[in-house]
Parts: C-alpha cells; structure tokens; sequence
C-alpha cells in the first residue's frame, strides 16, 4: 500500500525536486536571470504578467484544438481507408511516411505566403504534425484483425464494412485513444513553433517578443504554460481512454 | 431426394493462387466425399495436410481449382450462411459481454439481422437458454477475459450454434484445452448434437476424439493433402466417457493411428 502511494505521487515528488535544485544551483551560483532564470523568478513574471500570459495562452489553445479537431477527422479517415484497403494501404502509406519525415517547421513559411500572418497556419502546422500517428493507429487497429474472426462473420455472409464496423472499428479504439494521447502534445508544438514565425500573438509569439526584450523569466514562463496546457489536455484523453476502452488494459489497470 | 448426400464433394481440388495452381502445388487433391444429412463427422491428420483447407472449401470461403462442392443439392458458390464455424483460439470480442459476444452472429445473418432491434429480447433469451446448456449460465454478462479457456471456448461453440446453422465446423476447438476440459466439451458438444442434429465437420488430431465424437473419420495425408482411409465408427449411441477405455475403442483408435504412422513413415521414406 506504501509503494502504491508513493507511486501515485512520485510525479510531483520528482517535480518539487527538479525545481528545488534548479533553485538551490541559481541561488548558489548567484546565476544571471537574463542568462537562466530561477523557478522563482519566472513565477515572479508569470504572475506579474498573468493578463498577458492568459491571453496569449487562450490563443495557443484554441488554435491547437482547432488543428488537433482536423487532425482527428482527417487521421480517422484516412486512417479507415489504408486499415481497410491492401490496395490503399500500398499506395498511400509509402508517401505519407515520406511526408511525415519532413519538419514541419519548414513548412511554416509557405503556409505564411498561401494564408498569411496569424491563426490560417498555425492551425495547420498543429494539423500536419499531429494527424499522422493517428492515422497509422486506426490502420493498425483495423489490419492485424484475426483472421479466424473474419472467417467466423465472412461464413455468415458479413460484408467487408459489417466486419469492419462491428470488429474493425471497436478493435482499433485502444490504439485511437493512445495516439491521441501522442498526437495533442505534437499539435502544441506545432502551433507554438509557427507562433513563432508566423502570428502576432500565442504562446509562440510571447516566446520570442519576451527573448528580444531580454525577458527571459516571462519566456520560460511561457514555456511552462505551454508544457502544463499539453500536459492536462494528455491527462484528459488519458482519463477517456481508461474510462471507454477499459477491456484493453485490464492488466496495468489491476480490474 | 431423400439418399441424395447434403455435403457433396466431387473430385476436388484446391491451389491457393494462380502461381502455385500453374506449378501444380495442390493443397487438397482429389477430395471424394459425401456426408447424409445430420451426420457427425471427423478429418484427422498430421498438422500441414489441409485440413482447413478442407473446411473452408466446405464453407464456400474457398472455391475449388478442379472438382465441384454441392451442400444441400446446390452447388457452392460463395460463403453459405447456413454453417457456423468455431476455433482453436476462442476469438471472443473482449469489449463485448459473453451475451452479446454469442449474439452477434445474428446482427449479422439474415433473417436475424433486419429483426435484431425489434426482437432483441427474444433472441437474448436464446442466447441465455443456449449458454445454459453448456453450462454457462450466470455468465452472460461476464467479459470473454474474466473467463477460462475453456468457458470462453464453449461461449464460441454457443457463437457458431446460435442462427442454428444446419452445419458446425469445428477447426481443433479443443486443442488447447486441458484434458479434464476437453472431455467435458466432448460431452457437450455430443449432446449439443443429438439433440439438434446439425451436421458437423470436426477438424482434429485428436484420434480419441473423433472416435468417441463422430460416425465416420477421415484419414487425410500430408503433400498431398489427400483423404486416404474412410473409416465408420460403428459404436453405439448414445455413447458415454466410460466408452473411451473399452478395447473396442482403444482397437479403432490404434486402427486410425496405423493408417496415420503408414503414410508418415513412407513420406520419410521418399524423403531418405
């Protein structure tokens, strides 16, 4: 029971102690805030700023969700399609693993020149980044169906599409909720990083305002925003995965 | 009409693809069979010899290279919907209950499917009168995987039987059972049958098994997968466990294993 608990809170122990001796080495070597703030400090700027802050986060956010909301649709359905044609599965996913090697960061000043400065391509960098390992998990789910199963619906007339609706789909489902879980935190990059370039404010843009203005507590600030926004938005797919796909994980989750 | 034989396989012969059919590399050659009505019966023989070649041919999952299938009078043409099939490995839908896992045949076979909403209540009671009788009553809404092997194998025995199919094709259902299970199963399924008279093919290496189970075993042989011994097991009905260790039994099941040990030891022969 004592390693349980432990357990369960050794995530914030592991924090504090992070924080602690990052803390302890700055106060010790009497280290430059322009060069590497303190924990204190840059909770200093995060409240000082917290308007600011705010804002800009709100903006990050929504965007994110907005291409993350893309990226599911577009990811489920291509997705669907390679998992359930051979004959899609061999023409698509050679040029989806060539796209996928590409940075995405790189693409971030063409979509500048096709929808301007601001939301257009942060939306889609949040997009590109994080359809892909949402696609190739639904393909997964539907194409390692045992072939027994088939042969059990087939022998009763099932369609291709009963068996992929009633086994296919269902089947995937664990592997859905795990990429998402993947998937969020490459959506935050992918806006932050076209922020960066390309908008006038989010998270992205406060990062690299607040570097030029030698701000460097408010820039860590934001960092940690952005890290503590993807991690509640991975807690909740993680709380909906456990909560619908339980049959999955009955090991790890002692039922 | 009434001696004409319901599976009917004339001269059939099986390569998987176009290349292996141009090289002549069967995977059933020659298959002569015929099986009346509500007969029980067994296809024994080394793993690799085509044996579920053989069930898919008899399914209509498979059409033949050479040779015609009838079942019924008609000539096989596509998947029959009239056979339920069951595996080694259970193959339950662990996101579904034990119920709804033995229901799902029928939100897929018509005449269920277009009634399954309306009379899903009167279909469950089927469910759970069948479940009942194999001894899994109280379980229906457990999980296939709070389940022993060998209850979830009996749920997909329930799965194949519940559109009452007039044919059962069991691949080695029994194969990764223990011993004590097995037996039970045996049982099971041997009362499942007298009551019902569906007509099964029961695939199996299990010798004991198909004697104690079936009216007539199949001898198949590997490379070629060829039917080389018919035989009748002419014991009496109904048969009891006790059965199995009677001389009579043990007599045929040596018969059926010299048949086997026979062609082995001449592959390996060809093979030196």
């Amino acid at each position: 029971m004592k390693s349980r608990a432990l357990e369960k809170w050794s995530p914030w122990l592991l924090l504090f102690a992070v924080i602690a001796f990052w803390q302890g080495v700055c106060s010790l070597f009497n280290v430059s805030e322009f060069i590497f703030p303190s924990p204190l400090r840059i909770w200093e700027q995060l409240i000082e700023f917290k308007g600011t802050i705010a804002a800009h986060a709100w903006r990050t956010y929504w965007v994110t969700m907005a291409g993350f909301g893309i990226a599911i649709v577009v990811g489920v359905l291509l997705g669907f399609l390679i998992g359930s044609s051979r004959l899609a599965y061999s023409a698509i996913y050679p040029l989806m693993t060539a796209f996928n090697a590409l940075p995405k960061a790189a693409l971030v000043p063409i979509l500048v020149v096709w929808f301007g400065i601001g939301i257009g391509p942060a939306i889609l960098t949040a997009f590109l980044i994080s359809f892909f390992p949402i696609m190739v998990n639904i393909a997964t789910g539907l194409a390692t169906l045992e072939p027994e199963l088939e042969d059990v619906l087939r022998v009763l007339g099932a369609k291709r599409w009963d068996v992929l609706i009633k086994v296919g789909l269902p089947r995937s489902m664990p592997y859905f909720f795990g990429s998402l879980k993947v998937a969020i935190t490459l959506a935050f990059v992918g806006t932050t990083v076209s922020e960066m370039t390309a908008a006038n404010e989010g998270i992205g843009y406060l990062l690299i305002s607040a570097g030029s203005a030698m701000k460097m507590g408010l820039a860590f600030a934001g960092l940690v925003v952005v890290g503590v926004m993807a991690m509640l938005m991975y807690e909740l797919f993680s709380y909906i995965e456990r909560n619908t796909t339980a049959w999955a994980h009955r090991g790890s989750q002692g039922v | 009409m009434e001696n004409s034989p319901f599976v009917d396989f004339q001269d059939v012969w099986l390569a998987y693809n176009d290349e292996l059919l141009a090289q002549q590399q069967f995977a059933v050659e020659a298959i002569d069979l015929q099986v009346q009505e509500g007969e029980f019966i067994a296809i024994v023989g080394p793993s690799g010899c085509g044996k579920s070649t053989f069930m898919k041919l008899a399914t209509g999952l498979r059409m033949p290279s050479r040779g015609t299938v009838h079942i019924g009078g008609q000539p096989v043409t596509g998947p029959l919907k009239i056979s339920g099939m069951a595996f080694q490995a259970p193959s339950l839908l662990p996101w579904r209950t034990t119920l709804d896992n033995v229901l799902l045949p029928l939100e897929i076979v018509e005449p269920y499917r277009s009634q399954f909403k309306q009379r899903r209540e009167e279909y469950a009671e089927r469910a759970r009168s069948l479940l009942r009788k194999v001894g899994l009553g109280g379980y229906e809404d457990k999980f296939p995987w709070q389940l022993s092997g060998g209850m979830q194998q009996r749920a997909s025995i329930c799965r194949a039987l519940i559109h009452e199919p007039r044919m059962l094709l069991l691949d080695e259902p029994f194969g990764a059972l223990d011993a004590f299970t097995r037996e039970d199963l045996w049982c099971i399924l041997r009362d499942l049958w007298a009551e019902q008279r569906f007509n099964v093919i029961l695939v199996t290496h299990d010798l004991r098994e198909s004697t104690f189970l079936a009216d007539t075993v199949y001898v198949m042989s590997k490379g070629p997968g060829r039917i080389v011994v018919k035989m009748d097991i002419d014991l009496p009905r109904p048969r009891d466990l006790e059965l199995t260790y009677t001389k009579e039994f043990t007599d045929i099941v040596h018969e059926l294993r010299g048949h086997i040990g026979a062609f082995r030891n001449e592959g390996l022969g060809v093979a030196k």
